[in-house]
């Protein structure tokens, strides 16, 4: 632990870098929507760094994606992916608990959903992904119901679960993936695998069909070389040119239609599209896309000023959407912030993403890569990023698999402990 | 008082040189080697250079590991110096 500063020392910085005369002796006030992975590591940040920091977040609860694919395949307790926000008020945060209805960036304001403003000197925005229920037709949310998207962790996630415990050896299983951007891109590879698995131990007879509308995807050397070893019977992968892109599905009936035909399935699985969350697009904060362009210095929004957003709901240029991500983003952001706040320049970011992936229970693979600022963009640098040696021993993937676990244990402790 | 554990460049104004500021993002490698009992690697009690060693064996390929031999790839000789002295200032401090 280091010796705390003395608070003349952080206001001094605070107050002559900010020049709204309002604020001077009072530290920044910084309101950060959206209580996951970025928003908590953006929260701790800044509220370390001196500022007075709120959270606002009407769910009691977190419940997270990572490792909850899992959970999916039966191989994980739901329990292990919940967690309470008393560490973070532990740590002197304060937490709102409603939700945040809209950005009223020219007044520099919060409405929350009960009517209430919250002002801000800054605000910082992670509040996820929004599923877009308006992308197929005929999958909205009641739809979701019988055919769980499973892309928000929580009750999606166990119902898909029993969905698949349920099925009878023999039933067709299929899962649907969207084009890119959206939440976690090796994510639905994983839950293909696992699911095959599943499938492979539990229920013989039975198929996975995994319709999808990209031709290419994250970690795929190493997803298709595990299925074609484990999987040969249990999994089928169709990509966009094979006709894998879905353009409707009947919920009540079963049916799930992609361009290559129609399908039966007894489980579905269908990933719609996606997009930053409601609020982005209410408050103005994104482009034509669906997603909030940002600086890649300081993450502050293209379109609004004073606003900052951060993890999926943002335009990160080549970083993926995930809970790693967003936890750099978050200190990248807070530096940033705190850099200004004190009169310095932020420097030129350097930011990293690893991810591990299960293709079996106890076999893992990971991508890693680093990203800098290049032409006004965070890009990937080629020699710092790739995946797992594709010839790797059965010792480097129980290594990888643990290290996920591992990583999982430690983020979810940082975050919410 | 609050904390400035995770903000050196907060509490040493006087570092003043851009470029010997641990770049922002580098705060990452906590993730996985924050202390404690993670499963990873621990960096606890390192000294500054055999971190910075570790961190040359990865980016010119005489070490495998997992992740490392990518992520090190991303950071100069002097970025991995820096970060280094980081990591080992906050592993002492424990």
């Amino acid at each position: 632990m280091s010796p705390p500063a003395t608070r003349r020392r952080v206001l001094s910085g605070l107050t002559a870098a900010l020049a709204a005369p309002a604020l001077a002796g009072a530290p920044a006030r910084i309101v950060v929507i959206g209580a996951g992975f970025g928003g908590i590591a953006a929260a701790r940040a800044l509220h370390a760094g001196g500022c007075d920091v709120t959270l606002v977040e009407p769910a009691e609860r977190y419940v997270a994606c990572p490792s909850s694919n899992a959970v999916v395949a039966g191989l994980r307790d739901m329990a292990g992916q919940v967690f309470g926000y008393e560490g973070v008020a532990r740590a002197g945060i304060r937490i709102v608990r409603q939700r945040a209805a809209r950005v009223e960036a020219d007044a520099r304001r919060v409405r929350l959903a009960e009517g209430t403003p919250l002002a801000y000197d800054r605000l910082i925005l992670s509040p996820g992904v929004g599923l877009r229920f308006d992308a197929i037709p005929g999958y909205d949310e009641a739809a979701a119901e019988r055919m769980p998207h499973a892309w928000k962790a929580g009750p999606q996630t166990e119902r898909l679960a029993r969905q698949l415990a349920a099925l009878d050896d023999g039933g067709l299983v299929v899962m649907s993936v969207p084009d890119s951007p959206y939440r976690c891109p090796p994510g639905p590879y994983e839950r293909a695998s696992l699911i095959a698995h599943f499938l492979k131990t539990r229920k013989p007879r039975s198929k996975l069909i995994v319709l999808d509308a990209k031709d290419a995807f994250s970690k795929q050397p190493l997803f298709r070389a595990a299925w074609s070893t484990l999987y040969p019977d249990h999994l089928e992968w169709v990509p966009r040119s094979g006709g894998g892109r879905v353009h409707g599905v009947d919920a009540a009936g079963g049916e799930v239609r992609a361009e290559a035909g129609r399908l039966r399935a007894a489980v579905a699985c269908i990933i719609p599209p996606q997009r930053a969350p409601e609020i982005a697009a209410l408050s103005g904060l994104t482009d034509a896309g669906g997603w909030c362009p940002v600086d890649p210095v300081t993450f502050e929004s293209r379109l609004m000023p004073h606003v900052h957003i951060i993890g999926d709901a943002c335009a990160a240029g080549a970083m993926p959407k995930s809970a790693f991500s967003a936890n750099a983003q978050a200190q990248v952001c807070a530096q940033g912030l705190l850099d200004r706040l004190a009169g310095r320049t932020p420097g030129s970011p350097k930011l990293i993403n690893a991810c591990y992936s299960l293709i079996a229970p106890g076999s893992g693979i990971s991508i890693a890569g680093v990203f800098e600022v290049r032409d006004g963009a965070l890009a990937s640098i080629p020699a710092a990023s790739g995946i797992s040696p594709l010839e790797a021993g059965p010792e480097l993937r129980a290594q990888e698999a643990a290290y996920g676990e591992a990583w999982y244990r430690g983020i979810t402790a940082q975050t919410f402990g | 008082m609050r904390r400035l554990a995770v903000l050196p460049a907060l509490l040493l104004p006087s570092l003043g040189l851009a470029d010997e500021r641990v770049p922002a993002g580098a705060a990452s490698c906590l993730g996985c080697h924050g202390g404690g009992s993670t499963g990873f690697p621990s960096l606890d009690g390192l000294t500054a250079e055999r971190i910075a060693d570790a961190m040359a064996a990865f980016r010119e390929g005489h070490r495998a590991g997992s992740v490392m031999n990518r992520i090190a790839r991303g950071f100069s000789q002097e970025e991995s110096r820096v970060i280094a002295e980081d990591l080992a200032a906050r592993g002492s401090a424990r």
